[in-house]
């Protein structure tokens, strides 16, 4: 009952807002439309001072303004701009002009003019370059106006000698952004000198203010950006700048340098002081490589992301960005590296450790050490040790580009990756180790690089430790020694971190699949058997045997020797395994046994695929009946979904789509219950007690279709038709079910017309869909539309009630791709016997680490859901920063929530579920329908709520009473 | 001509009692003030009697300046201040004034304590002395008086190091102190802006040196210490109390954090639980990842690191221990040392450099059989591993932070003679500029060449820049005025103005000059002849026929009469003031080559 009141007063509420809403919103419009001008005349004529002006403005420019409206207020605000002699306030009323000249809808042409007058008889340097400003909104508005661009390039030139820096940074800004392109130019030769706007911002690259060198630099990106073809000439002025004092200067050098390497890459350049030529883009990789030791860490930064996107640079060059000729007290010394490389080469890796190791070996020729070299010596290698991990990391993403393009610098750059592993920064180490796994088709680790790599496994963070399990999957390892070294170190992280079980094992599988050759050897050991004797039969639950087994059993897929090693106890592991880690172990062609199941080959495409058909047909047959009896619908729909969520079950690329036409197919089964009901006949004071039934039906209804419409990625907007009608209908039935159980007229009042009110936002935002809904419920409410709005409610009710029987069964449309959104939680595992203590009143953090698939944008929509045992539900907002996103369409959660709860008497379990939260509007607000103004009411209509989908977990906690 | 003088007193050519002169534009500035490690003669400070033979230091030195708390650069100091005598303001960073009297009562003690020497600076003089000391800030602009500024760069090295520039006007100076441009775990790198000084004084300790990544060698001493540990083997690593002992820890610290490791790491008590207090109180001065997580975590508050009882040496199982001090030659270290010696699971890592003459030399060099007092043999069977973890700036960093500050001239301190040939032949080569290299005593002189700021008034700058075009950048420019020397400034001002300052009545110098010309018509012809002639030549001035018969150019008259003695040939009189002595010069050279026939 309460729940019932409080629909109805919610009912009420949005009645009486909605009516008010709107016979305000007709009046102002009428009201205001004429006087927004009027009024603002008004009020800056009472303005006796300047600060009572800039009020009145800053009041005004809180409103928008209608795009008709536009040009009067320009007027009276251009009016009142010659009278003022305050710059603050003239600076306000030219930084409005601007704001007004973008307002959708309005041409702002015939205000230029006024504006470009204005600018005349300026003498403050602010209102300038606000003015400019305004130019700018107004160029950008018109661009495919060249006469305006030109006029507009004019002015920006004159006023390129003015003293203050911000009038000249604007000019250049209108430069960059109007500055007319070379396509044109050919065409306006015929009389109006074209400016050479690239010339005119090149000479303010020596401007004596830096900011102004930057707005150049910036403009001429501009320029780029908007398609123009810079010159090449620009490049030796874009160097000098480089030595620039200023960073920001120097920042935005490195940028044009970029450009300018990307556009002529193979022109030929003259090195300085000798009589060399070299590419362009060699040349600027050795100009930026060297800004990888500026000064200023914005810079370094900027300059080694940049680094990474050259790819043509010739390979010497990039191989010297690796290079640093080490040498002590005048002699060479080797690098670490070189040394490791040459005790694993010459066989003795452990011994020879001692001082003296490093000892220098040959002279270096004094004249010869080059301490700065102006190319590319080293860039990486101080790039990578900088002092700022931002510089670090943006060394690593170029390194990996880099060395995505070039399989030999991949090599190269190996050592310095596995040094990365160590950094004291886990993002750092973190992103060496994903750059790592993009790269490793590459290459092949030797096994001191592996030794290092797998050091890392022990690292107490969970990210890394997967993030590295991930980089073995796809590790090219060279020895069998090196495989035993990583399946022992892998044992002892999962000994270290039991819960790294699924990963490691999925490694391992990699692992196994890659090198079989190299696995071959070790079996024997591995399994530990003997040529002679029997040996005890190993613990089929513990999980590091299994992992042993996973790594055998990939490698014998590809290996047929294999099995012959096999005692008799792994062949019944195996055919365990097989069964209850299938995604693990790989069919085996074992000698006595024939394939079970033969492998889908993969020549049928997915129209032949027989799952796939049954689906469509399962589909069809239900969409073609439309004239059973009830009961044999009723029973066909229930097989059809049973069918469905088998098949989701089996097939799991198919789970989607079985579970969304599932899901459909029982709305209407409800649906179809509902209406089958024999009481629809009895009068309405005998049926209180059995509309249960039918509201249950229609409450679920509508639940379904929310889970429809958010929970599954890939829904067009064919489909949110479907759902949303299927919506009505429930919404419908709803009604019909609350005029029958409800005494007098009055609350019914408002629920018709809210009602009607639906469907003609329905109809309002379908439009284009409708023709598909050919006799539909909502076809025939929209022919009865008249005869309803006038009608009284109970009128409505019974024509409701005979529309919704005699309508048809909509056909669903199912899209290529659909997903359901699901989650898993791996933490909590819910399996603790022991509660969680903590002092009541106090809080206790709990870690949740979930996986999350096909769920788009969760960073706004997933919530964690805490239920107690009193029915108190509380929803933790997990941060942004606690998702991450290992692979496309997948995410992770991994984030802590506070639990606090009075004191309990015994321990008890609370539930911790995930939830997806919606917002009805979300959906429907498309463009298509937001271009009325009355798109206000759609706001006031949203219903937010939130779909659980996850299995909830169980915590066992007990918060304790104080202690005094 | 102004100039920069610097004499060391110290470090020149040496590494040691850090101590160099510097005159720039009058004052005297005296940069560390260290002791030689090498000597316990009178040699071991510096002579201060160079500085001034009789009279006061005070009176002589403007101030003094502390790089960072290492002795061979502070360690002379209550000598210097107490002892000999200076009560000027000494400088030194936050940090250091707080480390550096630590230090120096640990040297007074082993110096009179142990070593028993008489006439050395007492407890009370270091404290007398530290009185003395103005603490500073990084990027601190400190005014020592109305000339005199210093400000302080952030040097990385050990905590609280910094650089110092030295200004006076626009002469300026940088001294390094000793610095590091690699990061390490819980310094940063040292950083300085283009502050272009006239001379850079930078240390050279690794001169000829290009040291490998850093990463490397962390790598090698975390595996070794690991797999020593894993088969429950004892780590030994003897350090000195401060700087790096401070940056092993860190480095042990973070990677049992990171590992999850169980075994116990000791620390030998003493001077570092003062000195690691320190260091958990400037964070500020340590790198980007201590100054980002101290709020969650002070990384100096050690949580895997535990003080180091004696008792602990005998307990079973692995540990690791930090024993001072570094070169295994006495105290704690050696004790343990020998009671671990003996097991081949054990390992000592030597983390620096080892004296000739200690047990860590030998034991380095490969000797396994270690003579000990009392005709003891002890036997070696632990692992040795020598690990070399240094904070100055190699050859290539030196080189950077000059490329940094592009300085006019370098100087080179804190080094080898040897090796600073090299890296003085590289920086003359690579930079253009001068590179000096005194041995100790030997005075430097270096011209410079200061700009005089000159004052402008606005009304003659904006009239000038008018004349001229677009204000090129940073390109000199020609222009008119008067210079005033007045109160000790200059002042560029419009001539009429100074004349009005000064009182002056104006004086008006005039050019006249005759020019002969052949012509045989009438004055008044000639005069038009002229007239047309100077129009068609001249037309961007203008040129006026006026009606008492003279021409006038601009302001120049040009007037004719006939020759007194030679009727046929008229004598032009021109006259122009000195303001317009260009114009009026071309126009007599003009009017000198003739007039063109007439055409009639």
């Amino acid at each position: 009952m309460a729940a019932h009141l409080k629909k109805r007063v919610y009912e009420e509420f949005t009645k009486v807002v909605q009516q008010q809403h709107e016979e305000i919103a007709t009046k102002k419009l009428r009201l205001t439309k004429p006087s927004k001008s009027a009024a603002l005349h008004i009020d800056l004529c009472k303005a006796t001072s300047p600060a009572d002006a800039l009020q009145y403005l800053l009041q005004f420019a809180r409103k928008p303004v209608e795009a008709e409206s536009v040009e009067g207020v320009v007027r009276i605000l251009l009016e009142h701009y010659y009278k003022e002699n305050d710059a603050s306030v003239r600076l306000k009323i030219a930084s409005l002009l601007g704001l007004l000249s973008k307002t959708a809808g309005f041409s702002p042409d015939c205000i230029m003019d006024d504006a470009i007058n204005t600018l005349q008889n300026e003498k403050s340097h602010q209102v300038l370059a606000q003015l400019l400003d305004t130019l700018l909104a107004i160029g950008t508005k018109l661009p495919e106006n060249p006469a305006v661009q030109a006029r507009l390039i004019d002015v920006a030139c004159k006023h390129l000698t003015d003293t203050s820096h911000g009038v000249r940074n604007k000019c250049l800004q209108l430069l960059g952004n109007l500055g007319s392109l070379e396509k044109n130019v050919a065409k306006d030769a015929e009389g109006q000198t074209t400016k050479d706007v690239q010339k005119i911002i090149g000479d303010y690259f020596v401007d004596q203010d830096p900011r102004v060198r930057t707005a150049a630099i910036k403009a001429m990106l501009q320029l780029h950006e908007r398609g123009l073809k810079l010159h090449q000439t620009i490049y030796n002025q874009a160097c000098k700048l480089l030595s620039d004092d200023y960073e920001q200067v120097r920042s935005a050098a490195v940028q044009l340098i970029w450009v300018l390497s990307q556009l002529y890459p193979e022109s030929i350049v003259p090195i300085p002081s000798s009589n060399e030529e070299i590419r362009l883009v060699d040349d600027a990789f050795g100009k930026i490589c060297h800004m990888v030791s500026d000064g200023s860490w914005v810079v370094r930064v900027q300059a080694a992301k940049l680094l990474g996107s050259m790819g043509q640079v010739s390979s010497h060059f990039l191989e010297q960005t690796l290079d640093k000729k080490l040498m002590s007290d005048l002699r060479r010394k080797r690098t670490a590296h070189e040394r490791a490389k040459e005790l694993y080469s010459s066989g003795e890796f452990s011994s020879g450790r001692k001082w003296g190791d490093d000892a220098p070996k040959e002279e270096v020729d004094t004249g010869a050490v080059n301490l700065i070299e102006s190319g590319a010596c080293g860039a990486f290698v101080h790039g990578l040790e900088d002092e700022m991990y931002e510089v670090r990391i943006a060394a690593v993403e170029a390194l990996c580009m880099l060395a995505q393009s070039s399989p030999s610098f991949a090599e190269k750059c190996l050592d310095f990756l596995v040094d990365m592993f160590n950094d004291e920064i886990e993002e750092v180490r973190l992103q060496s180790i994903h750059t790592m796994r993009k790269i490793s088709n590459n290459i092949t680790l030797r096994e001191d690089q592996l030794d290092t790599v797998l050091a890392v496994l022990e690292d107490s963070s969970r990210d890394i430790r997967e993030a590295l399990h991930e980089l073995l999957c796809y590790t090219n390892v060279s020895t069998k020694e090196g495989i035993h070294l990583a399946l022992v170190e892998l044992l002892k992280n999962l000994a270290k971190y039991p819960t790294d079980r699924e990963s490691i094992w999925k490694c391992l599988k990699f692992l196994g699949g890659r090198h079989p050759t190299l696995v071959l050897p070790l079996v024997p050991d591995l399994l530990s058997t003997h040529p002679f004797f029997d040996t005890a039969e190993p613990d089929m639950d513990d999980p590091a045997y299994i992992a042993v087994l996973v790594l055998i059993f990939n490698a014998a897929e590809t290996c047929p020797t294999m099995p012959a090693l096999f005692s008799d106890h792994t062949f019944r592991h195996y055919a365990y395994l097989r069964d209850s880690l299938s995604h693990l172990v790989p069919a085996l062609r074992l000698p006595g046994r024939k394939l079970l199941s033969s492998p889908v080959s993969p020549s049928i495409t997915p129209h032949e695929d027989p799952s796939q058909q049954f689906l469509q047909q399962s589909l069809e047959r239900v969409y073609n009946l439309q004239h059973l009896d009830p009961q044999g619908t009723q029973e066909l729909l229930q097989f059809t979904i049973r069918d469905l969520q088998r098949l989701g079950e089996l097939q799991s690329d198919l789970a989607g789509v079985a579970d969304f036409s599932a899901t459909y197919l029982r709305c209407q089964l409800l649906l179809i219950k509902a209406l089958q009901e024999k009481l629809w006949n009895m009068a309405a004071p005998l049926y209180l007690k059995q509309s249960d039934m039918a509201s249950a039906a229609a409450k679920q209804i509508m639940e379904e279709t929310y889970k429809m419409e958010f929970m599954y990625s890939g829904v067009e907007s064919r489909q949110v038709v479907i759902i949303h009608h299927m919506r009505l209908q429930a919404k419908a039935l709803q009604l019909i079910v609350t005029a029958r159980t409800t005494r007098g007229m009055e609350p019914l009042f408002g629920m018709c017309e809210k009602f009607l009110q639906e469907v003609d936002l329905f109809q309002r935002c379908f439009i284009t869909e409708l023709p598909h809904l050919q006799d539909s419920f909502v076809d025939k409410l929209l022919d009865l539309m008249p005869r309803l709005m006038t009608s009284k409610p109970s009128e409505v009710v019974k024509i409701l009630q005979a529309t919704l029987r005699q309508s048809t069964f909509l056909h669903l449309p199912l899209p290529d791709q659909i997903h359901r959104a699901s989650a898993t939680i791996i933490e909590p595992a819910g399996e603790s016997d022991n509660p969680l203590r903590f002092t009541s009143g106090l809080v206790v953090a709990l870690d949740v680490d979930a996986t999350l698939e096909h769920v788009q944008d969760p960073q706004t929509i997933v919530k964690v859901q805490v239920l107690y045992p009193d029915g108190q539900a509380q929803i933790i907002h997990p941060k942004p920063s606690d998702f991450r996103n290992p692979g496309p369409g997948r995410h992770r959660l991994i984030t802590q929530v506070y639990l606090s709860h009075g004191a309990w008497t015994e321990p008890c379990q609370i539930e911790v579920r995930l939830l997806l939260a919606y917002d009805s509007s979300t959906r429907i607000s498309r463009p298509a329908c937001l271009d009325s103004a009355e798109a206000l009411p759609l706001v006031e209509n949203s219903i937010e709520g939130t779909i659980p989908f996850s299995k909830p977990v169980k915590v066992y906690i007990m918060p304790k009473p104080a202690r005094r | 001509m102004p100039e920069i003088k610097v004499t060391p007193l110290g470090a020149g050519q040496d590494v040691g009692r850090s101590c160099i002169l510097v005159s720039i534009a009058g004052k005297n500035v005296m940069l560390d003030c260290g002791m030689h490690m090498g000597y316990n003669d009178d040699r071991r400070f510096p002579d201060f009697s160079y500085i001034t033979q009789n009279g006061r230091l005070t009176d002589f030195l403007d101030c003094v300046i502390i790089s960072h708390f290492h002795l061979d650069h502070c360690g002379a100091l209550p000598y210097f201040s107490e002892m000999v005598g200076y009560d000027g303001p000494i400088y030194m960073t936050h940090p250091t004034k707080a480390i550096c009297p630590i230090l120096l009562e640990d040297y007074r003690k082993i110096t009179v304590d142990k070593k028993g020497e008489t006439n050395f600076f007492t407890s009370q003089m270091i404290k007398d002395c530290m009185k003395k000391v103005v603490a500073v800030h990084l990027h601190q602009t400190v005014q020592v008086d109305d000339e005199l500024e210093i400000k302080a760069y952030y040097a990385g090295h050990v905590l609280g190091a910094a650089m110092f520039q030295i200004k006076v006007g626009s002469e300026s100076a940088v001294y390094t102190g000793d610095y590091n441009m690699t990061p390490d775990r819980h310094l940063g790198a040292a950083w300085i802006d283009k502050c272009r000084p006239n001379l850079l004084i930078t240390e050279s300790t690794y001169a000829t040196t290009i040291r490998d990544s850093k990463r490397c060698r962390e790598r090698d001493f975390l595996k070794k210490v690991h797999e020593t540990v894993e088969r429950g083997g004892k780590v030994l690593i003897p350090v000195f109390a401060l700087g790096r002992a401070q940056e092993l820890c860190i480095l042990l610290e973070t990677f049992w954090e990171r590992m999850s490791l169980r075994a116990p790491i000791y620390f030998s008590t003493g001077l570092t639980e003062k000195a690691n207090h320190y260091y958990k109180l400037f964070i500020t001065w340590t790198n980007q990842k201590i100054r980002k997580t101290f709020v969650q975590r002070n990384m100096f508050e050690f949580k895997h690191i535990k003080a180091f009882d004696r008792a602990f040496a005998d307990n079973p199982g692995p540990m690791v221990v930090f024993a001072t001090p570094g070169m295994l030659h006495a105290g704690q270290s050696l004790q343990i040392f020998r009671k671990w010696a003996g097991n081949e699971k054990n390992m000592v890592i030597m983390p620096g450099y080892c004296v000739q003459g200690t047990v860590g030399h030998k034991i380095l060099s490969g000797q396994r059989k270690l003579e000990m007092e009392g005709r003891q043999i002890l036997e070696v069977k632990m692992q040795v591993e020598y690990m070399s973890f240094s904070a100055h700036a190699d050859a290539k960093g030196i080189m950077q932070l000059v490329r940094q500050a592009e300085p006019d001239n370098v100087l080179l301190v804190h080094g080898e003679a040897k090796k600073m040939e090299f890296l003085k032949q590289k920086i003359e080569q690579e930079f253009h500029v001068n590179c000096y290299m005194p041995a100790n005593g030997e005075t430097v002189t270096l011209l410079t060449h200061p700009n005089i700021p000159v004052g402008i008034s606005l009304g003659l700058l904006k009239r000038e820049m008018a004349l001229g075009l677009l204000p090129d950048a940073k390109r000199p420019k020609l222009m008119h005025g008067t210079l005033i020397m007045k109160d000790n400034n200059f002042r560029l001002v419009s001539s009429e103005q100074a004349l009005k300052e000064l009182g002056l009545a104006e004086h008006q110098l005039r050019f006249t000059c005759r020019v002969h010309i052949h012509d045989t018509r009438k004055e008044q012809e000639t005069v038009l002849r002229v007239y047309s002639h100077l129009k068609s030549v001249l037309k961007a001035h203008s040129v006026q026929h006026l009606p008492d018969g003279s021409v006038m150019v601009e302001s120049i008259l040009i007037q004719a009469t006939a020759h007194s003695e030679d009727p046929g040939t008229k004598v032009l009189l021109v006259s122009w003031t000195y303001q317009d002595e260009e114009l009026g010069s071309y126009l007599t050279s003009l009017l000198k080559k003739g007039l063109p026939q007439a055409p009639s």
